[in-house]
């Protein structure tokens, strides 16, 4: 049985060695200046070179504009939870948080589109909406975990010195908690990164040049990557493989770097309070 | 200003300060404003689902759940070709995913040598973030020919007699959307297990190790019992994700939506692979109505889903000292 139980974790790094390990070889040669400088060329010949310039500007877009949507509110979230709300209502605002987080992707594209597709059109900015719905509830968890790590000592200290509550929040607790809301935001950015299923509906009818303007539908990495994937031509599956490579390695490192920074300053924090 | 209230007694807290501070009161309002607005959100996202779907609702009513096929022409949706793929796909990853996470978990918690364990936890975790449409590209390019080539045949012919090992069919199936799915499910149900197992008091283990028994009784007799509530939580929690999967089940599994099958080796949809793939190409009235009708099947599993385990975690947290 013990020799099931290492064979299981066998498998199961496996099956991560072997994704990265693909996607790796298949992109890496395909990997050139091109595919981020150039514009996709439509019926392209061979030989023609041609890149996925506006999938990765629209990504930064699409994905900055989503960041700077969720995180003050899921900041605020978390700061009203921890610091003000009373218990019950402490409890009910953290299962409509999971609740948010286990609706699937693809339903809150479908919602996106209901909500502003319909009678106005695709835009950057709806599909960024669609990414904030999916970061708000990370960010908030995340912040909310790190302000409870603060020590109450703490509070009570600043209090006791006089210091309104909104002070003590603002200016003591948010700054010790700052390291772990930066990795939990970058932990969001890593997730809706790669996330497709939002974007399908509310940002996808694109033209090839590359635009920077979120009020008009913008390409994406992971939807060049969907299309990509679906197409019979193999200079097709090329690209896909090289701007997957590009975007695994970019969550990899985000998230592992994030995971890290996260354990050293819970550490930190937790040392803090004894 | 005085320090004693009408009837004489002295105020509780005379520096305190009880006056209200509008910096206190601005922060707090803008919080709540916010903590309240995600509140509204998910309300909004019910809401409009439901008011998309409601043309095709009054239309088809109950009776879309046991229709199979989607007819553009006649305009006849119905949602059982793909209730019946979500349910095929998410039990079977559910199958091939729950030995191995638990496996995994134990192998983290009970056998790893010290030094292996943190980088085995991480890299197991690191799978959970690669994109679902990374684990698709991979599925469609390079797994699905290795299983069709290898794998299902070598099924069929030992197997066989089950239905659901038939014939390899020749293009996209839902075995592979399975395997697809299995790797997407399982640091789900192992990080959680593994939390669990942790969390198991040493003294049981070593009192059973102390009675004669061997590492597997001990994990038989003692482990397990004490968390198989968690692993019940996980396990749902892992089918949340299996069935809300859209863009990996749509890229390997074949947009098949007017037959049930048994054979696993044919192809398929789900719901939400069906939304990915079609959503686009739906027109406009009965057909997108009916595509937010299947949204609000998702919708109301996932909720489900999500509560239910909610509702065990509560009942075997204080137990076993579970983090939420």
């Amino acid at each position: 049985m013990e020799l099931l139980a290492w064979l299981a974790a066998a498998v199961a790094v496996g099956f991560l060695v072997l994704v990265v390990w693909s996607v790796a070889k298949r992109g890496v040669s395909q990997l050139n200046l091109d595919l981020l400088t150039k514009a996709p060329v439509p019926f392209a010949l061979p030989g023609v070179k041609q890149g996925l310039a506006n999938a990765f500007a629209g990504s930064l877009v699409l994905v900055g504009v989503a960041t700077l949507m969720a995180l003050p509110v899921g900041i605020l979230v978390a700061i009203y939870v921890t610091e003000f709300a009373p218990r019950p209502i402490r409890h009910g605002i953290g299962l409509v948080l999971d609740v948010l987080n286990g609706i699937p992707a693809i339903v809150i594209g479908i919602f996106v589109f209901g909500l502003f597709v319909v009678g106005h059109g695709q835009s950057g900015y709806a599909g960024s909406f669609a990414l904030a719905v999916i970061m708000l509830p990370l960010v908030a968890r995340a912040t909310m975990e790190v302000l409870a790590l603060v020590p109450t000592s703490l509070r009570e200290a600043s209090l006791g010195l006089g210091a309104p509550r909104w002070r003590t929040t603002l200016g003591i607790v948010l700054p010790q908690a700052v390291g772990g809301i930066v990795t939990g935001a970058v932990l969001a950015v890593a997730r809706v990164a790669g996330e497709t299923a939002p974007l399908l509906f509310t940002t996808s009818i694109v033209g090839n040049q590359v635009s920077w303007s979120p009020s008009h539908a913008l390409f994406s990495v992971p939807l060049a990557i969907f299309e990509l994937s679906e197409s019979p031509d193999t200079a097709d599956h090329a690209r896909a493989w090289a701007a997957a490579f590009v975007l695994l390695m970019f969550i990899l490192v985000t998230s592992l770097t994030a995971r890290w920074l996260a354990n050293r300053s819970r550490r930190k924090l937790r040392r803090a309070a004894g | 200003m005085s320090t004693f209230d009408a009837t004489g007694n002295a105020v509780r807290r005379p520096f305190s300060g009880r006056r209200t501070r509008p910096g206190d009161v601005l922060l707090q309002s803008v919080a709540g404003l916010a903590a309240l607005g995600t509140v509204f959100l998910v309300g909004l996202i019910v809401y409009k689902v439901v008011e998309g779907s409601r043309l095709s609702l009054s239309t088809f009513g109950l009776g879309f759940l046991a229709h199979v096929g989607w007819d553009q022409p006649h305009n006849r949706f119905g949602a059982a070709g793909l209730l019946f793929g979500t349910a095929l796909t998410s039990v079977g990853a559910l199958i091939l995913a729950t030995p191995l996470a638990l496996g995994v978990a134990l192998f983290l918690t009970e056998l790893a040598p010290r030094g292996i364990r943190g980088p085995v936890t991480a890299l197991v975790e690191t799978l959970a973030a690669i994109p679902s449409v990374v684990i698709g590209l991979w599925g469609i390019l390079v797994v699905a020919p290795v299983l069709r080539a290898h794998v299902m045949p070598a099924l069929h012919s030992t197997l066989g007699f089950i239905p659901l090992f038939g014939p390899p069919g020749p293009g996209p199936s839902i075995f592979t959307a399975i395997v697809v799915l299995t790797m997407m499910i399982l640091p789900i149900i192992s990080s959680i297990s593994r939390e669990l197992f942790v969390g198991v008091p040493a003294e049981l283990k070593e009192a059973a190790l102390a009675l004669g028994t061997t590492r597997w009784e001990m994990v038989r007799g003692v482990v397990f019992p004490y968390s198989w509530g968690g692993v019940a939580a996980a396990m749902m929690l892992g089918v949340g994700r299996a069935l809300g999967e859209a863009i990996a089940v749509a890229q390997v599994a074949g947009g098949v939506n007017n037959v049930i099958g048994a054979n696993l080796f044919n192809g398929g949809d789900t719901l939400a692979g069906w939304i990915a793939l079609d959503f686009s190409n739906s027109n406009p009235g009965l057909e997108t109505s009916s595509f937010f009708y299947l949204a609000l099947i998702l919708l109301v599993f996932s909720l489900v889903v999500n509560l239910v385990a909610r509702v065990i975690v509560r009942r075997v947290a204080p137990r076993q000292g579970l983090a939420r």
